[in-house]
């Protein structure tokens, strides 16, 4: 079968299979701890509100954080056993967010499930809310809720479902793993969601680096109505949810749309399975596969529940093998730093990578040379070398005439620059500046249409921030989900 | 446990800008050992006062407007090197010491430094040379060939094409390729050239489209207009691309980063005007040689280029019709 790809983009440590290979083989096991840290803020956009109290008994599977309005999912408790505390950890990006302790009694029971059965007869209308319910986001870093990808603005219209089976991020082989031992589960969700929007045609893609994935799911693709496997080219950022769209359709998203705008949904493998799971089973999402590597003594990839910290995963690891400088959520390409090895894992955490102290020490930035590496390297075709320029004397403006909102944050740009100039960590600065500028003025239009209507003070207050919310979901959402 | 924290991406490319110039030295020794081997220690004198002159020019720049010293990344040392391969044999020593200075202080450090300079540094004080030292720098000036060790002694001119006046061109194209001819110290050999080029493309330093494109354009001007002295034909189209600089300068100069244009397109007809350039000076012009002044003609059009003839951006120019 023919493989498909993108335009440009890299390809980082292809002498090393992607840096794959200390975990590629190795099977997924399941690790439980005895505590887990549970955040309310797994999801762009409005965190859960806690609905537990310390000392509470918990089941598997209940509800101990409420959804808050329609751009948020409810949160659910990962193990059976005792509340410990609800109170505020550090977020792996700014600031703090509410999180759940609970103390495994390991019981292991769970509360009462609502399965819908057979994919394939469910009623369409159910599976949507079932997804709501199941507290499904996107597991494949962006974690953007799936009710809300699933859910159309009227007069947008999809006609195809694509899979990302990609896994482009070096270091990371959950979703290779997944692929081998769920690989019924991961088409069963496809065709769940294909039914509930009525769509005929559902693309699972997968790098060529993954020969193995590419045949148990052509294998578990057949006979399912519409089902087809695409072979994709070994390319960084091949995940990318644009450069997927591009690779398998022909279309690209227009500047400043969303995959909808192409007339396709992009799912990621993990969430495929975990609306499997939602659907057939009716269970919620309490676990996930998470690859550990890096300078861990034993590699390994692990089915966690979520909210285990990783400290009790390194330690399943065999523990540090170098005195450790960075802890990765996600891959060496797009991952957030973790401020302290606390962090309870997330429902998109995909990946977790360990770096030593030599490899994590930052470079200095050197003048650009023009040599062409970033523009070469682009996906999306931006000129990386002129936004730096316009970036580093704070020029917004010339920064986002020169496309700087259709970046992608890759990090391809910066991987390839021979001057190690920090160009991604600008680009994103100048993303969130445009944003919150635009925000801003539109928060002060509003202001002086509502002028003299005092008493409404209160409620604009709650709307303005519920769109803050939508409008950074969706900025982020265009965001390489992988 | 302190931990460090960073936006992405956690890890890089292990190509640095000073491999990267380390990687054009290294292309560069065998054009230098070339230049050596024909002409001889005067050779081995320029290049190495060139060399040491750039990389001290540069140092003491830094030093006095207290920027730090970056003359490990080695670009100072490539720019001395490349001047020096430039530079006619005969050249006296202080000829490379002043081409050299004039390159970093004036074409590189006063318009801002590395990545900074609108046209190609050692190529710029070239023209200097070229324009201030005529009688250094051109058809005047007499060598004793190495290679001609019986005792013969060889016009170096600035390049076979000076001898307009000769009825038959006087080298054969095995001549031309070997480098058995007079020219600037490393533009004489084709086969080291070439193998250099050989090299930037392994190492991924530079792509082939400039070098390529280039040399092509040459070849085929040449082929549909002729030299001064020769009809157009294939034989002159092939003497064109080996005499002179044409080699030399596609593959090293041409290529210069900073001054050469970014997308594939706009590097396309950078390379193909410098070429047709070459071709009008050396048919048209008083100058037997082209190379120079085509590529700083290119390198002042190069932001015009970057600028005009941009790559597609991603979900821009393709809206789709509902």
């Amino acid at each position: 079968m023919q493989t498909k790809t993108f335009r440009r983009g890299i390809h980082p440590l292809h002498h090393m299979h992607e840096g794959k290979g200390p975990t590629r083989d190795l099977k997924t096991r399941e690790y439980v701890s005895d505590t887990v840290v549970i955040s309310m803020a797994m999801n762009i956009g409005a965190p859960a509100k806690p609905c537990v109290k310390k000392g509470d008994h918990v089941d598997i599977g209940q509800v101990i954080g409420e959804a808050q309005g329609f751009m948020s999912v409810p949160v659910h408790a990962s193990v059976s056993g005792e509340v410990v505390s609800v109170d505020s950890i550090p977020s792996l990006g700014a600031g703090n967010v509410q999180a759940v302790t609970i103390k495994n009694d390991f019981s292991d029971t769970w509360v009462e499930l609502h399965p819908l059965g057979n994919v394939e007869k469910v009623d369409p209308k159910a599976v949507i809310p079932a997804i709501q319910a199941a507290g499904i986001t996107g597991m494949g870093g962006a974690s953007f809720p799936t009710h809300v990808k699933l859910t159309f603005q009227a007069g947008k219209t999809c006609d195809t479902i694509i899979v990302n089976g990609a896994e482009c991020e070096t270091h990371l082989t959950a979703d290779f793993r997944l692929m081998l031992e769920h690989s019924t589960r991961i088409v069963d969700g496809l065709r769940a969601v294909m039914r509930a929007l009525n769509v005929k045609k559902g693309v699972i893609g997968i790098e060529d680096n993954k020969p193995e994935a590419i045949e148990a799911m052509q294998k578990a693709a057949q006979g399912r109505e519409g089902v087809s496997i695409q072979p994709l080219k070994t390319k960084y950022p091949q995940g990318g949810e644009k450069q997927l769209i591009e690779a398998i359709t022909g279309r690209q998203v227009p500047s400043g749309g969303l995959p909808i705008d192409a007339h396709v949904v992009v799912l990621n493998v993990g969430t495929c399975a975990a609306i499997a799971d939602a659907v057939i089973d009716g269970k919620p999402l309490i676990s996930r596969i998470c690859t550990v590597t890096g300078a861990v003594r034993k590699p390994a990839n692990l089915l966690l529940r979520i909210g285990t910290i990783t400290e009790d995963v390194i330690g399943e690891c065999g523990g540090y093998s170098e005195t450790p400088g960075k802890i990765v959520f996600g891959g060496m390409m797009t991952g957030i730093c973790a401020p302290n090895d606390q962090m309870p894992i997330f429902k998109s955490t995909n990946g977790i990578v360990v770096l030593g102290d030599k490899e994590s020490r930052s470079k200095d930035e050197s003048p650009c040379i023009h040599c062409g590496r970033c523009v070469a390297a682009c996906p999306i075709g931006l000129n990386p070398y002129q936004i730096k320029v316009a970036a580093d004397k704070s020029d917004f403006a010339t920064a986002e005439k020169l496309h700087v909102m259709d970046c992608i944050l890759c990090g391809s740009c910066a991987y390839q620059c021979p001057s190690r100039r920090w160009l991604t960590p600008s680009f994103k600065f100048c993303k969130d500046h445009i944003t919150a500028e635009a925000k801003a003025k539109a928060a002060a239009a509003k202001e002086r249409a509502s002028a003299g209507l005092s008493n409404a003070s209160d409620s604009k207050d709650k709307g303005s921030k519920e769109k803050q919310s939508a409008d950074h979901a969706s900025n982020k959402e265009g965001g390489a989900n992988k | 446990m302190s931990l460090r924290i960073s936006t992405a991406p956690h890890m890089h490319n292990p190509l640095t800008t000073q491999r990267l110039m380390q990687y054009v030295c290294i292309a560069l020794l065998p054009t230098a050992a070339a230049g050596v081997y024909y002409f001889g220690m005067p050779a081995l004198t320029l290049l190495l006062v060139s060399m040491a002159s750039a990389v001290a020019a540069e140092f003491l720049w830094q030093k006095i407007a207290r920027q730090p010293v970056r003359i490990g990344d080695c670009s100072a040392l490539v720019t001395g090197l490349i001047l020096g391969l430039n530079l006619p044999a005969s050249a006296p020593w202080w000829i490379a010491m002043i081409g050299s200075a004039f390159a970093i202080l004036i074409v590189k450090q006063l318009f801002g430094g590395l990545g900074d300079n609108f046209l190609n540094p050692a190529l710029a004080a070239r023209a200097v040379l070229l324009a201030s030292w005529p009688a250094h720098m051109a058809s005047s000036a007499f060598v004793k060939l190495s290679f001609y060790r019986a005792g013969l002694d060889t016009l170096s001119s600035a390049t076979p094409l000076a001898s307009a006046a000769a009825p038959e061109y006087p080298y054969s194209l095995l001549q031309l390729f070997l480098g058995q001819t007079p020219g600037a110290i490393g533009e004489v050999c084709k086969v080291a050239i070439l193998l250099g080029f050989l090299f930037l493309l392994l190492t991924g330093t530079i792509q082939w489209r400039i070098p390529v494109v280039m040399v092509g354009s040459v070849f085929v001007w040449t082929l549909l207009l002729g030299t001064k002295m020769l009809d157009a034909s294939l034989n002159t189209a092939l003497t064109a691309v080996l005499s002179g600089g044409v080699l030399f300068g596609a593959v090293f100069m041409a290529t210069d980063y900073v001054t050469s244009p970014i997308t594939p397109f706009a590097q396309t007809v950078y390379a193909f005007l410098i070429g047709l350039i070459i071709v009008v000076i050396r048919k048209f012009g008083i100058y037997p040689e082209g190379v120079t002044y085509a590529i700083l003609l290119m390198n002042i059009a190069t932001p015009l280029l970057d600028r005009f003839l941009p790559q597609k951006i991603y979900g821009h120019l393709k809206k789709e019709a509902k």
